[in-house]
């Protein structure tokens, strides 16, 4: 038995190595990049992608703005994750969210204090509905759910965008129209420790859904029998777990962490509005390397999020050095690509370890 | 040369224990070399560090006398070493020559030449004796054909030392008797053989030589003919085994399960007929009835809707007096049915699961293991160390250990282990030894015989005859999803099972023509 508890911790320890390999392996690229395309300043450009957000605490404060939707959107993913399921309709679901917390947000003043927590509510609702569309025809028709939630991620921005032209729509900018003061997120004091940064409250929200469903997955029985039916239907079933609520379930929780990051994203009180643009937004994909990363970890999930947030705010900073936006965007987007081969270099160092031993007892 | 391949002095550790400690094997070119050893005794990861799959720590390799460094299963294939693995690696939506190609396919200018690889396995499949249809797919086709398959891939690659894990655990007696045939067929074309087993018969049957482990020691090399299954068993196990069970004379009770006119449709697709047809049956607390019958023939479909996994499609099936034909699974577990499946990886086991967290599967959300949602882990692992204990259940981290990492033997224990402590009134156990060494076996069957003798009722499947004939106090014999005849093991022999089994006769017309 002591030896068993040993073991576990040891595995542990291992477990963020390869996410840290991924790590160094996309930096080492993004170096490369900047090598090429402006080798005079490429020193001092890395230098700034990996310190810049270190520079103040402002920089710091945008590194938790930032983080705070893919935390939420790389959970929803994540979550899906470990029961099986591939959700890539977290921006669909992330937009839905977004829009049920600004018209909340729009029309409710009169609930006062409560206002933001209502919106955020809405959110959290609204994403977890769009995800249940997908999750039913999974679970009783067999429709996989990549299918299913790519198309609900157009379905979701396009109503998204009529809901706003409809209901919230500013014709001057062409974005939705502002929320009330008392729909936006209490700073909760993150904008005296952080000045000019744009940090909220939000942060600690997501920090909070990060801890619920850790303990959800690690600890409930609900997160047990989520996690069987992941690992293997069949057993699942076997052992009397209702596999297709499980399902469903696990969709409909994923995205409402989705639906809840677009609410913290539009109620940040930070100026940003809702684009009436054929876009999907970026944040549900940008879950999908925050979950590789964080190797489906809540855990995981909060730290992965930190770090291409902060390599975000380190991009930005780069500007200063003559790189062309575009670049800027490429070398973040390399870097987190490499990120998200979290889970190969996890299987090759598994590999590694079984042929040096540690594998099975046969 | 007098050995065609050496391991002399292989040590092999994993964390927690040494799977190989000093282990030599000597293979003679032509020979069929049996390696035999209870589970866990480390035959497997012998076989795996000569394939190239594992490291050895210690000790060197030599083929035709010359060292060799082994550094995976392509090094492996380029000496001529072959392996047939006990799970299957063929690809399921492939057909048999695209698997058998698979890795060595030649190509021209791009394009894959699919006509000289025919050419070549149909003269191998011709040499041989190994019938197999090119252009079937994997899923459609036996697991004896997908055996052959294996064997056929080794042969592509010209390989000329075979091993074969565990060839025949997964094989009816049919098709056991043909693969010895085709392994007799193979060392008379010079190939090398050896043969990983725990079955005795099979060894006495085909093997020249036979080099035994226990615990990962090697105790000896005997020759075959010279020696008999009782020394060699009891060099495997270190004690004297008792194979034959007692069953000792007792009244039976009521009945725990009633199956009424039991009909369920093939899950194949494209298929019309019923998997299972028109069953009646029943068994009552004290006795152990067995499904005997040649696999394929719906036993799967008829344990799992008894189960639950797949609904019946007609007919009623009663548990202990009550109607269960509609009931979920978890009802029907929690109402005193307990079911050892006959995949354990597929349904048994949750590989990526702890062995704790396997061992409560069915009872996780029981107020002794959950509080308003949440598990008590510490009640868990207690209770999964207590069932390590009491049925010596081994593994590398105790009930930490991921199922996935323990061996076959250990993951059906513990299977059973955990049906049985349910403390159920009716035990279903499917092949419940499939693939285990004579140890086990005997374990196994001790537990199922408590269970009789504790009055419970045991519906057992097997496709075993010497387990069927030795562990049941009535046989029902399945042919075609009917049951074509329900026998008393001391009223029959085992070739007049063996022909019940093949339908060719059955009680109502004896004799009749063979299918």
């Amino acid at each position: 038995m002591s030896e068993g508890k040993q073991g576990r911790k040891l595995r542990l320890n291992y477990d963020f190595v390869p996410s840290l390999v991924a790590i160094v392996v996309g930096l080492a690229f993004g170096l490369i990049i900047l090598l090429i395309s402006n080798p005079a300043q490429a020193g001092g450009g890395f230098w700034t992608i990996l310190t810049g957000a270190f520079r103040d605490l402002r920089s710091f404060g945008r590194v938790l703005y930032f983080a705070t939707p893919i935390i939420l959107t790389g959970l929803s993913v994540g979550f899906a994750f470990k029961t099986g399921l591939f959700n890539i309709g977290a921006s669909g679901q992330f937009i839905v969210g977004a829009y049920a917390a600004v018209i909340v947000g729009i029309t409710c003043p009169w609930l006062g204090s409560a206002h933001w927590i209502v919106a955020l509510l809405a959110a959290f609702i609204a994403g977890g509905l769009w995800a249940l569309i997908p999750g039913l025809l999974k679970a009783f028709a067999n429709v996989h759910e990549v299918i299913a939630s790519i198309m609900m991620n157009y379905i979701g921005m396009y109503l998204v965008n009529y809901l706003v032209l409809q209901t919230a729509y500013d014709s001057l900018r062409n974005q939705s129209m502002p929320v009330a003061a008392s729909a936006i997120i209490p700073k909760m004091g993150l904008d005296t420790l952080f000045p000019r940064s744009h940090a909220n409250g939000g942060f600690f929200i997501a920090v909070l859904a990060v801890i619920i469903t850790y303990i959800i997955l690690n600890k409930t029985t609900f997160g047990y029998e989520l996690r069987a039916v992941g690992f293997n239907r069949h057993a699942s079933k076997y052992a009397g777990i209702n596999e297709k609520h499980g399902i469903v379930l696990s969709m409909v929780i994923a995205g409402a962490l989705a639906g809840l990051g677009g609410g913290l994203l539009y109620l940040a009180g930070t100026g940003k509005y809702i684009k009436v643009v054929d876009i999907l937004a970026a944040e549900g994909f940008t879950g999908i390397p925050v979950a590789l990363l964080g190797l489906s970890n809540p855990i995981g999930i909060l730290f992965a999020g930190l770090f291409i947030g902060y390599i975000t705010v380190g991009g930005d900073i780069m500007q200063l050095y003559d790189f062309a936006p575009e670049i800027i965007d490429i070398i973040v987007a390399v870097i987190i690509y490499f990120s998200a081969f979290a889970l190969i270099f996890k299987g090759f160092i598994q590999r590694r370890r079984n042929k040096l031993g540690g594998g099975k007892i046969q | 040369m007098e050995y065609i391949i050496e391991m002399l002095g292989i040590t092999k550790a994993f964390p927690g224990i040494v799977a190989n400690d000093d282990v030599t094997l000597q293979v003679k070119p032509g020979e069929i070399h049996a390696l035999l050893g209870e589970n866990g005794a480390g035959k497997s990861t012998l076989m795996n560090v000569l394939f190239g799959l594992y490291q050895q720590d210690k000790g060197v390799i030599k083929l035709r006398g010359k060292e060799v460094d082994i550094s995976g299963p392509r090094e492996a294939n380029a000496l001529g070493i072959g392996m047939v693995h006990q799970h299957f690696m063929l690809v399921d939506s492939f057909t048999v020559l695209q698997n058998i190609v698979l890795g060595t396919e030649t190509v021209k200018n791009g394009f894959l030449q699919m006509n000289e690889a025919r050419a070549k396995v149909m003269a191998l499949s011709e040499q041989y004796g190994l019938r197999v249809d090119p252009d079937a797919l994997v899923s459609d086709i036996t697991v004896g054909m997908q055996q052959r398959v294996e064997i056929l891939k080794m042969l592509y690659r010209d390989n000329d030392i075979l091993i074969f894990d565990e060839p025949t655990a997964v094989l009816t007696p049919q098709e056991i008797e043909e693969i010895m045939e085709i392994m007799r067929g193979l060392t008379a074309e010079g190939k090398s053989i050896i043969f990983i087993t725990h079955k005795l018969n099979e060894i006495k049957a085909v093997a020249d030589r036979c080099t035994v482990l226990r615990r990962g020691k090697f105790i000896g090399v005997v020759d075959v003919a010279e020696t008999d299954k009782e020394t060699m068993s009891e060099m495997m196990v270190g004690r004297k085994v008792n194979m034959v069970v007692d069953l000792p004379e007792q009244e039976t009770g009521e009945p725990v399960l009633k199956v009424d006119k039991l009909s369920v449709r093939s899950q194949g697709q494209g298929h019309t007929k019923n998997a299972v047809d028109d069953v009646s049956f029943d068994v009552r607390r004290g006795e152990i009835v067995c499904i005997a019958g040649i696999d394929g023939n719906g036993q799967t479909e008829l344990v799992h809707a008894l189960t639950g996994l797949i609904p019946a499609g007609g007919g009623r099936i009663e548990l202990n007096g009550q109607d269960v034909t509609e009931t979920s699974i978890r009802h029907r577990n929690t109402h005193g049915l307990a079911h050892i499946p006959e995949d354990r990886h597929k349904h048994g086991l949750i590989l990526d699961y702890t062995l704790g967290e396997n061992i409560v599967l069915q009872s996780y959300f029981t107020p002794e293991f959950q509080s308003r949602g949440f598990l008590k882990f510490d009640k868990i692992y207690q209770y999964a160390d207590k069932l390590i204990e009491a049925y010596d259940i081994r593994s590398g981290q105790g009930s930490y250990t991921p199922a996935r990492n323990m061996s076959g033997g250990n993951q059906q224990k513990a299977i059973v282990a955990r049906e049985v402590d349910r403390d159920p009134d009716l035990l279903i156990a499917v092949q419940p030894t499939r693939g285990l060494d004579v140890g086990a076996i005997e374990y196994i069957h001790q537990r199922l015989v408590e269970q009789r003798q504790a009055g419970k009722a045991v519906l057992l499947v097997s496709l075993e005859l010497d387990e069927v004939m030795n562990l049941s106090d009535r046989i029902l014999v399945i042919y075609e999803g009917a049951l074509v005849a329900e026998l008393r093991p001391r009223d029959v022999t085992i070739q007049e099972l063996g022909l019940y089994m093949a339908g060719s006769k059955t009680e109502q017309q004896k004799g009749r023509e063979a299918v």
